[in-house]
């Protein structure tokens, strides 16, 4: 009982990432991992998200008719999402200027619909709750990896705080600003995918 | 002022392309493009959708949700932008299904080719995201409409662009673990260098 929860858990981190493998959620990840203060907010409000849309839809699984599901599932999720924007907007303000549009983006972030229909609909609550969870920390640890070198090779700062102090304030490392720019997310996230394939051959994809 | 709408137009397209400089719609537009033909037909109905639900989404913003909108009803003091994004999916839904039904009923060839693309449309994000950058950016009717048709276009080429690309790339021979999912994350990432060379450019 408590391993299939474990495995809830932690499956979703290398063995079934819902970015490299199921192909979830890249649409609202990319474009917010400049800086790992930022990736930490969107990370933090999309396992918020996860988990209680899980839960909801989880808890009126039996209720809810076939054909309007969806509906009834983007009814909770963008409810949930309103909330996480508003709490964002309250308590840190200037990194939800930062996010602009991609914490609204987060309702029609495919993880989260996903999730929902392929787990939560089957799933009694404890288990889907884990299930949210396990996968929006697989989604965040994609987001947090690929902002960690970002910043630090982009701006060679981490949080903020300086780390290889760059050569316009006086340093030695010259910044990449590259690594700044969107384009570098979707090279790492390609190198991501394939450090995780060398360790679990068995998702290499036949062409 | 049609030299305005023009440069709209072309910055929508190319230098703020949905796609290669905002990543929205990532994951069908990793998902779908296998295929030339397949990308073709999804890239038109988001094009329909994104140019009908903007400028739709920008009257409701304007006329009931914006601080202050609804006085001409005779109501002053109520800001419902707080409600924006439940509204917003609510009209996107609601469009793709009305599109969906318009489509069977008079136009059933075309309804047959875009098949299950239709009903994707509702939760991809280039679509939303085109509604929250026009609200964002405080956009007139008219030009809301332009930035629809603009932001759909970039992103129709976007993915007709990359399953070019794929469909040449099977003939290559790539390192087990890149296969699929990974080169496609690396060419997404080149052609995204490729589109950057738009973005100096003033209109």
């Amino acid at each position: 009982m408590w391993k299939k929860y474990k495995d809830l858990l932690l499956d979703p981190f290398f063995k079934n990432n819902p970015i490299a493998l199921q192909i979830l959620g890249i649409c609202s990840a990319l474009a917010v991992t400049s800086q790992l203060k930022t990736s930490l907010v969107m990370s933090l409000a999309v396992i918020f998200v996860l988990t209680f849309s899980n839960l909801f839809v989880s808890l009126i699984r039996k209720h809810i008719p076939g054909s309007i599901r969806i509906i009834v599932e983007m009814t909770i999720i963008a409810s949930l999402v309103i909330i996480a924007d508003q709490l964002i907007k309250a308590f840190a303000y200037d990194v939800s200027k930062q996010l602009s549009v991609y914490v609204g983006l987060i309702i029609t972030n495919c993880i989260i619909m996903g999730r929902a229909e392929a787990y939560a609909l089957q799933n009694p609550p404890g288990k889907s709750i884990m299930d949210g969870i396990g996968n929006a920390l697989g989604y965040s640890f994609v987001l947090l990896f690929v902002a960690f070198f970002r910043e630090l090779f982009g701006s060679g700062k981490l949080m903020g705080f300086t780390i290889l102090q760059s050569t316009t304030e006086g340093g030695w490392y010259p910044t990449n600003g590259m690594f700044l720019l969107s384009p570098s997310a979707f090279i790492l996230i390609g190198l991501l995918i394939w450090m995780i394939r060398a360790y679990y051959p068995e998702q290499i994809e036949e062409e | 002022m049609i030299e305005h709408y023009l440069s709209l137009f072309i910055k929508s397209v190319f230098i703020e392309n949905m796609a290669l400089a905002f990543f929205l719609g990532m994951c069908t537009y990793l998902a779908v493009s296998k295929k030339v033909e397949t990308s073709l037909g999804l890239g038109v109905a988001v094009i329909v959708v994104q140019t009908i639900t903007v400028p739709v989404n920008n009257l409701l913003f304007n006329l009931v949700l914006k601080e202050d909108a609804l006085s001409w009803a005779g109501i002053t003091g109520v800001d419902l932008t707080f409600l924006g994004l439940i509204t917003y999916i609510g009209v996107i839904a609601a469009m793709v299904q009305i599109l969906e039904m318009t489509l069977d009923k008079y136009v059933p060839s075309l309804y047959n080719a875009l098949g299950i693309f239709l009903p994707l449309i509702t939760v991809n994000c280039a679509i939303l995201g085109g509604t929250l950058f026009m609200v964002e950016r405080d956009y007139t009717f008219v030009e809301s409409t332009v930035y629809g048709l603009g932001s759909g276009t970039g992103w129709a080429l976007a993915i007709v662009a990359l399953a070019g690309i794929r469909e040449k790339l099977k003939y290559s021979n790539i390192p087990p673990g890149l296969r699929g999912l990974g080169i496609t994350f690396i060419t997404v990432g080149l052609m995204a260098i490729a589109f950057m060379l738009f973005s100096g450019i003033q209109l």
